[in-house]
């Protein structure tokens, strides 16, 4: 690891839609370090007049991809860093980050499991790591993640979580619940995550999974509080809060 | 993360929708230790709470980094940056325990 968290100026390669407010950024680093599924890179950007804005965006692609590294962003009405991201940054672009930064939420295959993944809206992305590591290195470790988003069109990695399903031999489990609208014969969950819901998930994984908690504040906030409540040990039951914002909607 | 005992309310106050995690200011920890220290421990002076530092409770919305403790929400560390300096008032812990494996 570096010494120093030096901010290195990063070129973005490539912009990826991933629903109609999200996207994906590929960012290649002149100084790339391998990060652990989990942290994050702080992005600065530097008004002409040398106003400063600064944000936390998680890695979303996997440590095994090397020299570069891929952050997903909601577009938040007003938002000051993410609308620049959505609306201004074009393929090309030079942008100034650091990291990767924070050991403390962070999965490494070596850690094992079984493993809780609990996510709403945008935080799914450090979560979305852990599953692309586990994946790359072929791990086996028992895996249940609980998504949930506001309607089926707002699933970010939809495809790519269903693969991963697909893909793995029965030890990767995906439920999704969906807050606002359903699709017609729709079969997952259609209400905010609560502690039914998620007694139900973490039964089959026993009394002590590795647990990792992103998304909005108050969603985490409420997930952690029913974890801990239907008795899992709150030193397992890691949270990553984004603040205000995210793919849930405050209050009602 | 938070503890129950907390008895938090949705509707309590803003601050708590505001709120991030320790880990979250990674990076301006890192400045000030030159090291990654969120998978270190702190303790508070207040409770007696052991806490990763990872954990804390962080209000970044004011001007600096308020730092508080998960269990009883005491003010654990204070950091403001001016241009000249980063300033950390730290008188809401008893120790700090940094490990060496992640210097360098
Ligand atoms: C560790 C970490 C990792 C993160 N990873 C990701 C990620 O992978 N992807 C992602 O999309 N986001 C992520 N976030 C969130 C991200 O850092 C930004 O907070 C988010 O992009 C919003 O920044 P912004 O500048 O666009 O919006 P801001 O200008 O900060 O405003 C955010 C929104 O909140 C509202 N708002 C601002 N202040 C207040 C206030 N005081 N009271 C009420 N509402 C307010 C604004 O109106 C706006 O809608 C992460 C956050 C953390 C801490
Ligand atoms: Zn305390």
């Amino acid at each position: 690891m570096e010494r120093t968290l030096a901010w290195q100026i990063a070129t973005v390669t490539a912009i990826r839609p991933e629903t109609a407010r999200v996207k994906s950024f590929t960012l290649t680093l002149p100084n790339w370090v391998e990060q652990r599924a989990g942290q994050h890179y702080d992005v600065r950007l530097t008004a002409p007049d040398g106003y400063q804005a600064q944000r936390s965006y998680s890695v979303a692609s996997e440590p095994e991809r090397r020299g570069e590294i891929e952050l997903t962003v909601e577009r938040l009405e007003d938002g000051e860093v993410s609308t620049y991201m959505h609306d201004v940054l074009v393929v090309g672009d030079q942008i100034e980050v650091r990291g990767p930064i924070g050991g403390y939420f962070v999965w490494q295959a070596h850690l094992g499991g079984p493993l809780l993944l609990v996510a709403g809206g945008s935080g799914i992305v450090p979560l979305m790591a852990m599953l692309r590591h586990r994946a790359a290195i072929g791990s086996d470790v028992r895996t249940r993640l609980l998504f949930s988003s506001r309607t089926i069109s707002d699933v970010i990695y939809s495809d790519e979580l269903s693969r991963l399903t697909a893909e793995d031999n029965g030890k990767l489990e995906i439920f999704h619940t969906l807050t606002r609208a359903q699709p017609p014969s729709w079969s997952g969950y259609s209400r905010r995550i609560d502690r039914q819901m998620l007694t139900e998930v973490v039964a089959p994984l026993g009394p002590a999974p590795k647990t990792y908690v992103c998304g909005p504040t108050l969603l985490v906030e409420s997930v952690a509080n029913n974890l801990v409540q239907i008795g899992l040990d709150p030193a397992h039951v890691k949270t990553e809060r984004f603040g205000p914002t995210g793919g849930v909607p405050r209050g009602g | 993360m938070a503890e129950v005992q907390r008895g938090f309310d949705e509707d309590e106050s803003l601050d708590h929708a505001l709120m991030v995690d320790g880990n979250a200011v990674a990076g301006l920890l890192y400045e000030i230790f030159a090291m990654e220290v969120t998978t270190g421990e702190a303790e508070c002076v207040s409770c007696g709470k052991r806490a990763e530092i990872g954990s804390l409770l962080a209000f970044t919305q004011a001007p600096g980094v308020v730092l508080r403790c998960p269990r009883c929400e005491n003010i654990v560390m204070r950091i403001v940056q001016t241009a000249e300096a980063i300033y950390l008032d730290a008188r809401g812990v008893t120790y700090l325990r940094l490990d060496n494996l992640s210097r360098g």
